[in-house]
């Protein structure tokens, strides 16, 4: 399978949407050679603003380019761009509906050496909790693509989160990417695993050992955290022996409680694999803290098996 | 008559010293009415900028009471937002909305919110009042009027307790970094934060100093000198090349005699007693 990195095809499409908009400007504190928002600098120096290591000003800062009419994309490890800076968020990005676009990179455990400081876990818990902001955790690099175009042509603050590693491609080429929907990237008729990000090549591996072993797997790429029409997941789990849902982030206010949420009442058993309320660590590969926080395809199967 | 451009006929009309006394003034009767008796309001530190507040909408600043969002507006951001009471009222006075609204201040669905909001109220430019933001919002706004290489100036009503927040001096650095000439921050130095004075609770001070250090044109008045306000208001914009401030050394309570220096005034309530004898006072001084 073709892998991508996320990062590069975010930094690409800023370059190609800065060439179609005047009105995005870019803001990153330090860390635009990883974040890839450096590509954005070199062809658009004026409309890219160094913040310096200071995320809470380089939020509110954005809130004010937004206010002269302009689209704002806020750079920094999602760490940094989500629990840091969450009260200027809060306050003067979400309660007013600005056009704020805050992109959470190196996001869950891609960020493997640095350890559980430049982690994060629980970012999508945050930025759900705040009223008014949308939640897009894209899968690969092409839905990234698709993610951020959409971001732009919605009024309003955005979190979109991206993984550091390179990742499959995954996301149909000429789908259409929808704020709210979630999609069925294979369809089956026994179980229903929900995906998130980095998780969802984890869960079609698991899905093919699944049908092997006689289970038919229908997998669900849960792109938009927030909002999410309850019908839409309760339409895709109705019928099923039971679902799965798998987030590389702690099972506390990301996919798990989406779907258990919209599933309440439903009778439907639901499974969750994610991070159990701890925080990551440092690991010499990526891999291995997936492996060690039961993030893989054979985690997922084994469950399955259990429903 | 106030110097307000209107873009229709572009008529300007300076007010006389005296006028723009009686204006803030008028804008103190209209926080205390607001406020009124028996309730909590943050008067203290409203009345303390109220003199600023009146030079800034009724001579310094371009804008249009009928066109709120008029891109070539002057902006006026509180970031001590829990003193926007002293601008809902020059607001209202201005005509932004029916002076009715004002009446209203903090009730259920009321467009006056305890802290501004800019999309329930007209003439709100950003949502403030989790102090320390503000200061960087105004920033942002400066370096968008820069690249639409607007003239419009921004204002930034800053708190000497709001000085203790990190982030205002991260602002104040990106300010003086991206050479910010467009924008002027006013503190108002009143002296007490909620519960006392700074030089007891948590000293901000030296001020100027700090100011100078992170690249700041800084400049020390009597914020309760009207004519000293505006002759600072229009020879500082003349500063190029780098932020200014403003050290507006004020009264805390400015204008009602029990609650001057009066740090329990911060958010306080009135006596019916005390209501009466503000208005009595205020009304006496001339407003027009």
């Amino acid at each position: 399978m073709k892998m991508q990195n996320q990062r590069t095809a975010y930094g690409k499409t800023l370059v190609e949407l800065g060439r179609e908009n005047e009105r995005i400007v870019v803001l990153d504190a330090d860390l635009s050679k990883s974040t890839m928002t450096c590509l954005f600098e070199q062809e658009f120096p004026d409309r890219y603003f160094e913040m310096g290591i200071a995320e809470a000003d380089m939020i509110s800062f954005a809130a004010g380019l937004s206010l002269t009419d302009r689209i704002a994309f806020v750079n920094s490890f999602a760490v940094f761009s989500t629990g840091r800076p969450y009260d200027q968020i809060r306050q003067g990005v979400a309660i007013g509906k600005l056009n704020v676009k805050i992109i959470g990179s190196s996001a869950g455990l891609s960020d493997f050496g640095d350890g559980a400081t430049h982690q994060s876990v629980e970012d999508v818990a945050i930025m759900r909790a705040i009223p008014n902001m949308t939640v897009l955790v894209p899968c690969d690099a092409i839905e990234t693509v698709k993610a951020v175009r959409a971001a732009v042509e919605y009024n309003g603050p955005v979190y979109i989160r991206i993984c550091r590693n390179d990742v499959p491609d995954i996301f149909p080429e000429d789908e259409e990417f929808v704020i709210g929907k979630p999609y069925v990237l294979r369809d089956g008729s026994d179980i229903t695993i929900f995906a998130m990000g980095r998780m969802v090549c984890e869960a079609l591996a698991a899905a093919d050992r699944l049908g092997e072993q006689g289970i038919s797997t229908r997998v669900v790429n849960v792109s938009t955290l927030k909002p999410v029409d309850d019908n839409s997941i309760i339409k895709l789990a109705e019928g099923m022996k039971g679902v799965i849902t798998v987030e590389e982030h702690s099972i506390i206010g990301g996919l798990a409680s989406v779907v258990t949420y919209a599933l309440r009442g439903k009778g439907i058993p639901v499974e969750t694999i994610g991070i159990n309320d701890e925080f990551g660590q440092s690991a010499n590969t990526y891999d291995a803290l997936l492996k060690h926080y039961g993030l893989t395809a054979d985690n997922i199967v084994e469950r399955a098996k259990a429903l | 008559m106030y110097y307000i451009i209107q873009v229709d006929n572009g008529e300007d009309d300076f007010m006389t010293i005296q006028q723009l006394e009686r204006k803030a003034q008028e804008i103190r009767l209209t926080i205390v009415k607001m406020v009124g008796p028996g309730k909590a309001g943050h008067f203290g530190g409203s009345c303390s900028i109220a003199d600023v507040v009146a030079a800034l909408y009724f001579h310094k600043m371009r804008h249009d009471p009928k066109n709120p969002k008029w891109p070539e507006r002057d902006r006026l951001i509180f970031s001590k937002g829990h003193a926007a009471i002293a601008q809902y009222a020059a607001l209202g006075i201005c005509g932004y909305f029916p002076e009715k609204e004002l009446w209203n201040l903090k009730e259920l669905g009321s467009i006056l919110q305890g802290h501004p909001d800019m999309n329930k109220t007209p003439g709100i430019e950003a949502n403030t009042g989790s102090l320390g933001q503000g200061l960087s919002i105004s920033c942002g706004i400066a370096a968008g009027l820069k690249l639409d290489k607007s003239s419009a100036r921004v204002y930034c009503i800053v708190g000497d307790g709001e000085l203790a927040e990190g982030q205002i001096w991260e602002a104040a650095m990106a300010a003086s970094y991206y050479k910010l000439d467009n924008l002027l921050a006013i503190l108002d130095h009143n002296k007490l934060q909620a519960t006392g004075p700074i030089a007891d609770r948590f000293d901000t001070r030296p001020i100027r100093e700090k100011w100078e250090a992170f690249g700041w044109h800084t400049v020390e008045i009597d914020g309760h000198n009207m004519k000293e306000i505006v002759e600072t208001l229009d020879s500082i914009e003349k500063v190029k090349g780098k932020p200014s401030i403003i050290i507006a050394h004020t009264v805390k309570g400015k204008g009602i005699p029990f609650a001057e220096n009066n740090a329990a005034f911060h958010n306080g309530a009135m006596t019916q007693e005390q209501f009466e004898t503000a208005c009595g006072i205020l009304s006496e001084q001339g407003v027009m």
